[in-house]
């Protein structure tokens, strides 16, 4: 016989061993339990403290020193009501950060969530190479971000290799990342480019997951190609396009380093999304105080996002159930 | 027994994490808090391999009289985000002992508070001849006449330019020369920029480290016209005086009619031959050493206002919230004492008056000629101004930077432009 002490719920279905009286169970049946709730205290200890330690205690310090002003060379912190709030929204930057988020936001999603489906839908279709492309749309998700922005940073210049490649076809491209606005599409694109091949992969499973029956049903029924996708596919795999779209529309709000490398908020703040503005304040400004603000309203701004959509869920997404 | 061993397991991880968690929280940064064993960190900008082996060296020899150090470490920082990084180790209570400070940065850094006072342990340091630092070079680091950094590096602006290039182009006078007859002016540096670009597939004229963002390099060509970004008090904006615009309208004009400079978004290296002329400061002639072509410097051309020479400073300081300030100071005085300055020189032009001489110079520059010496360095460091600077520069930086932008393009209007930058900071300079 084994003595691996038997667990909580095992203890508590035992018959009582020879000599061992009622008193005696109920006590190691105690003595055991503890020992269940320490072991599974110690387990999610590590994980705890890394919670409160990286996630909960700066959340809360964003927060606390957002009401304050706060210099970082002399170390000094004083309290400053809501002026870092008020400071944001009379900051003449603010109108011009607020567009290119919302352009940002709205471009990437857009964009991503469309080209993923498209590509998802193509590359469902049983045809030759399809292995192939799947591989090739989804290898820049594993690349390092760094990396890749720093090479279409070369290829983006004016100088760079876009402009090579359309020169040679006797086209004069833009000064893609000092333009007004080919500055924001570049960084959009080269986003999309990065990520669309992990939204394509769930869509890819997620058409998959359709029933042939289904499809097969509503061809009888005369159903066009459209028809069938529209009224047959959607909405089989509406709750990956929530997933999608939830996922995507809150990365869209903290994309940083591809601003920091291609553009810097530039020209003229048109790339100047609320995450790197953030950064621009607390670090390089150094100044805490009206940063955390701004950290705190992009905080604020996810949470509501995420909560509409979620309340959305309930009109467009088809449960089976 | 599996269940003893997951015990033990996740009993192991927790502790394991504790002691994680404890040691980066009981950690200064600095190594062991105690006096006898002090580690001390300097943050530096530079990566120069000989630069590191000389700084290396010197910590070697000072600690072989200090057995209370245990290391001296380099720390080094890209420049790009040189004073962001050194402010967030601050902020993350993980300062170095010392750092090197930008000049741009210096009011902020010694108003602050965030530098100790060094004047008392440089005066009593035996040998240290503290009289012998320049006012002029000690002026921006010093508040109520005590000084809270050593200026290491004085180093003026010059112009390179490839004599091959040059003659290839079929330039008929090169910079020595029209300094020589005293035309050496920024029209015919122009000019002679957008001949090289005509007749070659090279770039003219290269501000290096402007790249269309750090606008405050292009002081060397607007104090040229008798331009400033500000006022000296630096309260009144200076974007949108008669002469920044005249400045920047020859700016204008050379980038986008003459082609004499890089437009924005392209890319040229003088170091690696890809433009003819640049305008950088000496410490860069390091790049030149193993002579990947025939190069000259001369001091930087004279605009309608005259020659106006601009020097880049760079400070030591010792950190206020350092853990070991005493011993840092002690160490910088060593640093900066008139044998290791005479050894600095070779990369920094240093700060001593005594040691501001062609021939000490010369010593530790073989790369340039005497006259060289004397036309850039001396008279740059005697005549020239530093680098504009402000008590909230990092600001004012990024909005001057933003209100640029519109000027890099073709068909700007450079006094609506100019006008729009004071606009911008004009209420972070009445701070």
């Amino acid at each position: 016989m084994s003595d691996t002490p038997v667990t909580g719920a095992r203890a508590g279905t035992a018959e009582p061993r020879a000599g061992s009286g009622p008193r005696a169970g109920s006590g190691r049946r105690r003595t055991l339990r503890r020992q269940d709730t320490l072991s599974g205290w110690l387990f999610v200890l590590p994980q705890t403290l890394g919670f409160l330690a990286f996630v909960l205690y700066p959340l809360i310090a964003v927060v606390y020193y957002s009401f304050h002003h706060s210099n970082v060379l002399s170390g000094v912190t004083t309290y400053a009501g809501t002026k870092n709030y008020t400071q944001l929204i009379h900051d003449p930057a603010t109108p011009a950060v607020a567009r290119a988020t919302v352009l940002f936001c709205l471009g990437l999603v857009v964009i991503n969530i469309c080209l993923a489906l498209l590509l998802a839908v193509l590359l469902n279709q049983r045809l030759r190479g399809t292995t192939l492309f799947r591989t090739l749309f989804f290898s820049p998700v594993v690349v390092s971000l760094v990396a890749w922005t720093i090479t279409w940073n070369f290829l983006l210049q004016n100088n760079g290799g876009i402009n090579s490649l359309l020169h040679v076809v006797g086209v004069h491209g833009p000064n893609w990342l000092r333009g007004d606005d080919s500055a924001l599409v570049s960084v959009v694109v080269v986003q999309v480019f990065k990520n669309v091949g992990l939204n394509m992969v769930l869509f890819l499973a997620a058409l998959q997951g359709v029933p042939r029956s289904l499809l097969e049903a509503a061809e009888i029924d005369g159903a066009g190609a459209w028809r069938r996708f529209r009224s047959v596919v959607l909405p089989m795999i509406s709750p990956t396009t929530l997933l999608t779209t939830i996922v995507t529309v809150s990365g869209s709000l903290q994309v940083f380093a591809q601003i920091q490398i291609l553009t810097g908020g530039g020209p003229d703040n048109h790339t100047n999304v609320l995450v790197y503005f953030f950064y621009q304040q607390a670090f390089d400004n150094h100044d805490f105080g009206y940063g955390s603000a701004v950290a705190v309203v992009l905080f604020a701004i996810i949470l509501v996002l995420t909560a509409i959509q979620w309340r959305l869920r309930r009109k467009w997404v088809f449960h089976e159930s | 027994m599996r269940t003893r061993r997951l015990r033990l397991t996740s009993l192991a991880l927790s502790a394991a994490c504790l002691l994680t968690a404890c040691l980066a929280g009981c950690s200064n940064g600095s190594g062991s808090g105690d006096d006898t064993d002090v580690s001390l960190r300097m943050t530096v900008w530079s990566n120069d391999a000989s630069q590191t082996a000389l700084f290396d060296s010197i910590a070697a020899a000072y600690r072989k009289t200090h057995p209370d150090i245990r290391s001296i470490t380099f720390d080094y920082l890209p420049i790009d985000n040189y004073t962001t990084a050194l402010t967030t180790q601050i902020a993350g209570s993980n300062p170095p002992d010392m750092a090197w400070v930008l000049e741009r940065d210096a009011p902020d850094f010694v108003s602050s508070g965030a530098l100790t006072d060094l004047t008392p342990t440089l005066r009593k340091t035996p040998g240290y001849q503290y009289d012998d630092l320049t006012p002029a070079a000690t002026k921006l680091w010093k508040q109520d006449g005590d000084l809270y950094a050593y200026p290491f590096s004085t180093s003026p602006f010059g112009m390179f330019y490839n004599k091959d290039l040059l003659k290839k182009a079929g330039v008929t006078s090169t910079p020595d020369q029209l300094v020589a007859a005293h035309q050496w002016t920024w029209q015919n540096a122009e000019k002679t920029a957008a001949q090289v670009v005509a007749h070659t597939d090279k770039q003219g004229l290269v501000v290096r480290d402007w790249d269309y963002k750090t606008w405050i390099e292009l002081a060397s060509l607007w104090r040229g016209w008798g331009a400033d970004a500000w006022s000296a008090d630096g309260r009144t904006c200076g974007f949108d005086t008669p002469q920044m615009r005249q400045a920047m309208t020859f700016l204008h004009d050379a980038i986008f009619t003459d082609k004499a400079l890089p437009g924005p978004g392209e890319t040229a290296d003088f170091f690696a031959g890809e433009s003819a002329l640049t305008v950088t400061q000496i410490s860069r002639a390091t790049l030149l050493a193993d002579h990947p072509f025939d190069w000259g410097i001369v001091p930087l051309p004279s605009g309608p206002a005259g020659a106006s020479q601009v020097i880049g400073q760079a400070g030591i300081g010792v950190m206020a919230k350092g853990a070991h300030k005493q011993q840092a100071a002690d160490f910088l005085a060593y640093f900066s004492d008139p044998a290791n300055s005479a050894k600095l020189a070779r990369y920094f032009p240093p700060a001593r008056t005594s040691q501001l001489t062609t021939a000490a110079l010369a010593k530790a520059n073989p790369l340039f000629t005497a006259q060289q010496l004397q036309d850039v360095v001396i008279d740059g460091i005697k005549d020239g101004a530093v680098l504009p600077s402000h008590e909230d520069s990092a600001k004012i930086a990024n909005l001057v930077q933003n209100a640029l932008d519109p000027m890099w393009k073709a068909g700007a209007n450079v006094d609506s432009v100019l006008a729009g930058v004071c606009k911008a900071i004009k209420p972070a300079l009445s701070e």
